[in-house]
């Protein structure tokens, strides 16, 4: 049985895309065997940060339509030989995908031996958000602890509850709160919400903090999951959250201010 | 951060922000509840309320309560003191 995981914020800008490779990366060094797939018809970029953009033939919507076989359409990661990724098309159509394609992709997927199937959702609440969920076990709900994604945040929440298959069921889908941008020394001088604070505002469980990091912009630049990157603190923070997402306690670090030197202090730094 | 820091007034901005969000995500998951037609209902009722009496903007409430096996539509406007009142009239 493959689990989808669907990687969603209402919000843009908040750290999907990273997410959703990271995740999927962090999955495959476990040795599982991973399909990543980008949703945001028409603004394709999940291709970028895994450094795989040049080697897109053919895309989501391509399979779909059945102008492509699914397993023309999977790029081979070149760093793990159990990871795909599947492009999202960049056609200006936004309804190229539909429920029933979708169901399909994500079911020859599931009878192919993939272990998990991870929905890097597009931002908004429209088409792409819809059906990156619908057919969803577990959600990663990416936040900033800023007000604007936290309140976003709570509208995707709503629909996790009502517009998915889990849903319609009568079942739950798992959901998990991953903050990202998340600056201990900020939360310190009261001026960003804590993880404490988050978790309660929504009603959440915390999968993964990740910490402000420069290597997160870094690591884009590249094409190479930031969680590859385990000399820094967001990879490490990733390989944190990957191994709770399997079921493995881990302590959240990152998350507490560093104490200072008594020198520092004085003279500021 | 230095020494002459507690001369700066203290600033924590991040309690307002959970205070907002609070009552923001509470109005509008009770919102997401209910039928699409409770906002459109109060703005129209507060159009007419507004005809005959000087209230805020927030001082009609609409909400749809459960009572036993009824669904009730409870409908609150609260009205401004008599003086506040007859000065804006």
């Amino acid at each position: 049985m493959a689990e989808i995981i669907v990687v969603t914020s209402g919000k843009g800008g908040v750290g999907k895309t990273t997410t959703s490779a990271s995740i999927a990366c962090g999955l495959a060094r476990h040795g599982k065997k991973v399909a990543v797939i980008d949703f945001d018809v028409g603004l394709r970029n999940l291709d970028l940060i895994m450094g795989c953009e040049r080697r897109v033939v053919y895309d989501f919507v391509n399979v779909i339509h059945g102008e492509a076989s699914l397993r023309q359409a999977l790029i081979k990661d070149k760093r793990f030989d159990n990871l795909f990724v599947l492009a999202a098309s960049q056609t200006r159509d936004k309804d190229a995908l539909a429920k029933e394609g979708v169901e399909k992709v994500l079911k020859d997927l599931a009878d192919d031996g993939f272990d998990y199937i991870v929905c890097d959702s597009p931002a908004g609440i429209e088409k792409g958000a819809f059906l990156a969920m619908y057919f969803a076990d577990q959600a990663i709900v990416v936040v900033n602890p800023e007000v604007s994604s936290v309140r976003d945040s709570d509208r995707i929440l709503g629909l996790l509850a009502s517009k998915t298959r889990k849903a319609e069921n009568g079942e739950r889908v798992k959901e998990f709160l991953l903050l990202t941008r998340y600056s201990p020394q900020r939360v310190e001088q009261g001026e960003m919400l804590s993880i404490s604070d988050v978790e309660e505002v929504l009603g959440l469980k915390t999968i993964g903090v990740i910490p402000e990091s420069g290597d997160v912009l870094n690591a884009s630049n590249k094409g190479e999951p930031v969680i590859l990157d385990l000399e820094s603190d967001a990879g490490q923070a990733y390989d944190d959250a990957v191994a709770r997402l399997m079921g493995e306690e881990r302590p959240m670090r990152f998350t507490q201010l560093e104490k200072k030197g008594f020198f520092s202090k004085l003279f500021g730094g | 951060m230095s020494i002459f820091d507690f001369l700066k007034p203290k600033k924590n901005t991040a309690s307002v922000a959970k205070d907002r969000l609070r009552i923001i995500i509470a109005q509008e998951r009770t919102a997401s509840g209910g039928p699409d037609y409770l906002p459109l209902l109060r703005r129209e009722l507060l159009e007419v309320i507004r005809k005959y009496v000087n209230v805020d903007v927030d001082a009609v409430k609409v909400d749809v309560v459960k009572d036993g096996e009824h669904d009730v539509l409870d409908i609150s406007v609260a009205l401004p003191e008599e003086r506040q009142a007859a000065a804006g009239a």
